[in-house]
């Protein structure tokens, strides 16, 4: 059934890095992330590598499945080797009517393939390890400095959390319209592009008319249960870093120690 | 369920003889056309008084369009009257700086469960509430377990609410709102999108909530069946209050209810039926027990009479 499906990409087990607390996750990957910017040396990357390795192992996530979400990034991965190995200036290796493969070319390509494998990865350990409630949750708090600017960070994390609940009624009510117009004879299948996202009119505009009205609803419920804003607002089940999360803020810590070494002090 | 009156109106207030008082009540809907100008009015609730115990299970009926809405949504300062006033527990609706807490006195059910419930999981929708008022963490748990329990939902609370059948939803929204220690709780036709075992399960809950917590229930509906349990009953009709009076003194107008296309429930309608059929059978049947007993009571005279 449509209503059973799971948002993000959440890969349920019970596992110490699923127990972390989201901030810690969220500013971890972060932190990893531009990691992998500073430095371009190979022992870098294979500190970031194995950093992720162990990360993986200790989530219980299958590995198989990690490699699965590399796949929607695969036409970008080549287009980016191609581009680095061809048009990067140095010593030529291999030379072939206006094209020339260079040795800086090749190192190049190497670097930036890793690098975007890793990254791809390391968010997605992320998302796999996190629910998006967990998420959007931490998200409030990690942006909370971001009130002194005025920025309505209760604001957007409430619409968030009701965006991520309301995704799977919508898609019902889609489901639900769609069967509807397909009784009165409605043909979503045949014709080129524009005639088919011109048949969908037919299920967007009652779709958005019945988006506004469970939001007039919604807003009028909210009212209704006291809600006038973030302030003054308690929590009910507030985020609280425990043992685990200062271990694994140390083993940040130890990561980021050695891939500043690596990068900056080793000749290697 | 231990009702923690902290936030109890001081004792001089009590001195208001009713919890909820309605004085002409008159409320408009204008409609207008692109350039403002005023197209239509529609007046939805027109001149209404009425007032409330406080314990009471009270029913308001009405066909389509007929301002129960209307009038249950003036009752926790979500619309505001134009003229007449509402005064909930002392407090004037139109008083703005006591609008958080006539909201918490009157909590409200709405029509459709899944455009009011707000959290992605059960427990954190009913700790919306709590945490709306401030509470401390420590009390919303206690507040989340001990609702979900009266509503008998506490097995589903980590469940996400697409999951939960119409039901089990609406009673959600009641442990939603019971998390909030109303005194009052006001439902705004919360059947009308439920099959009928689950219109069964939240009108049950309704009535335990009134019998065993003393919580005042105000119950918008046109399903006749569920107003029969009532203490009162009050029938709108084009924005007014047409009829008024126990369920029994109701139901026993079939005519008029009729002319308000207002359909009684099936065994009073039978009763009616029978009587006008020019069987003794007293007006306002309620339940099939009655109607049963007072055939009985018909057979066995008639076998009486002729032994």
């Amino acid at each position: 059934m449509i209503r059973d499906i799971t948002l993000g990409q959440y890969y349920q087990a019970d596992s110490v890095v699923h127990r972390l607390d989201p901030r810690t996750k969220l500013l971890g990957t972060l932190v990893y992330l531009i990691s992998l910017f500073v430095f371009t040396k190979a022992w870098v990357f294979v500190a970031a590598a194995t950093f992720l390795l162990i990360c993986i192992f200790l989530s219980k996530v299958p590995f198989s499945y990690m490699l699965k979400g590399l796949k929607p990034i695969l036409f970008i991965l080549l287009f980016t080797l191609v581009l680095n190995m061809l048009f990067t200036k140095g010593t030529v290796l291999v030379s072939w009517w206006k094209f020339s493969i260079t040795e800086e070319g090749l190192k190049q390509a190497g670097y930036m393939g890793t690098r975007l494998i890793l990254l791809i990865l390391g968010s997605n350990l992320m998302t796999l390890t996190t629910t998006p409630t967990r998420l959007t949750n931490a998200m409030e708090h990690v942006m909370k400095p971001l009130k002194v600017i005025h920025v309505p960070v209760h604001e957007i994390a409430m619409m968030m959390s009701i965006a991520l609940r309301f995704i799977p009624i919508l898609l019902e009510e889609t489901d639900r319209i769609m069967k509807a117009q397909l009784a009165r004879g409605a043909d979503f299948e045949s014709g080129n592009i524009i005639k088919k996202a011109k048949s969908f009119i037919p299920v967007l505009v009652p779709l958005f008319i019945s988006a506004f009205r469970r939001a007039n609803d919604l807003a009028m419920a909210m009212e209704a249960r006291c809600y006038h804003g973030g302030n003054g607002r308690t929590q009910y089940r507030p985020l609280k870093y425990k043992g685990r999360d200062f271990a694994a803020y140390i083993l940040l810590l130890i990561y980021l120690a050695a891939v500043i070494v690596i990068g900056k002090f080793l000749n290697l | 369920m231990k009702k923690k009156n902290k936030e109890a109106a001081p004792s001089a207030k009590r001195k208001v003889s009713s919890f909820l008082s309605i004085r002409n009540l008159k409320y408009e809907y204008i409609r207008r056309d692109e350039e403002n100008n005023v197209e239509g009015i529609t007046t939805a609730v027109d001149d209404v008084s009425l007032d409330v115990k406080e314990g009471e299970f009270i029913a308001i009926l009405g066909h389509n369009g007929s301002g129960k809405s209307t009038l249950a949504k003036h009752i926790n300062a979500i619309l505001f009257p134009e003229e007449g006033e509402v005064i909930l527990d002392g407090m004037d609706t139109k008083d703005e700086e006591k609008l958080l807490d006539i909201r918490r006195t009157a909590g409200m059910v709405f029509q459709n469960p899944d455009n009011q419930i707000i959290g992605q999981v059960v427990d954190e929708d009913v700790a919306f509430g709590p945490e709306n008022m401030g509470i401390p963490t420590d009390e919303i748990a206690q507040r989340v377990e001990e609702s979900l329990k009266t509503l008998g939902m506490w097995d589903y609370r980590d469940s996400s609410p697409n999951r939960l059948s119409g039901g089990q939803k609406q009673r959600v929204s009641i442990a939603s709102v019971i998390a909030m220690h109303p005194k009052c709780i006001i439902l705004d036709e919360p059947t009308a999108m439920l099959d009928p075992r689950g219109r069964y399960e939240v009108i049950r809950a309704a009535r335990a909530l009134n019998e065993v917590e003393g919580i005042t229930i105000i119950l918008i509906t046109h399903y006749m069946e569920e107003v029969i349990h009532a203490h009162r009953v009050f029938v709108m009709d084009k924005g007014r209050v047409k009829m008024e009076g126990t369920p029994r003194e109701i139901f026993s107008r079939v005519q008029e209810l009729k002319e308000m296309r207002l359909t009684v429930p099936q065994v009073t309608e039978l009763a009616w039926e029978l009587k006008k059929s020019g069987l003794r059978i007293p007006d306002g049947i309620l339940t099939r027990e009655e109607l049963v007993k007072e055939i009985l009571k018909l057979v066995s005279s008639r076998t009486g009479v002729s032994s």
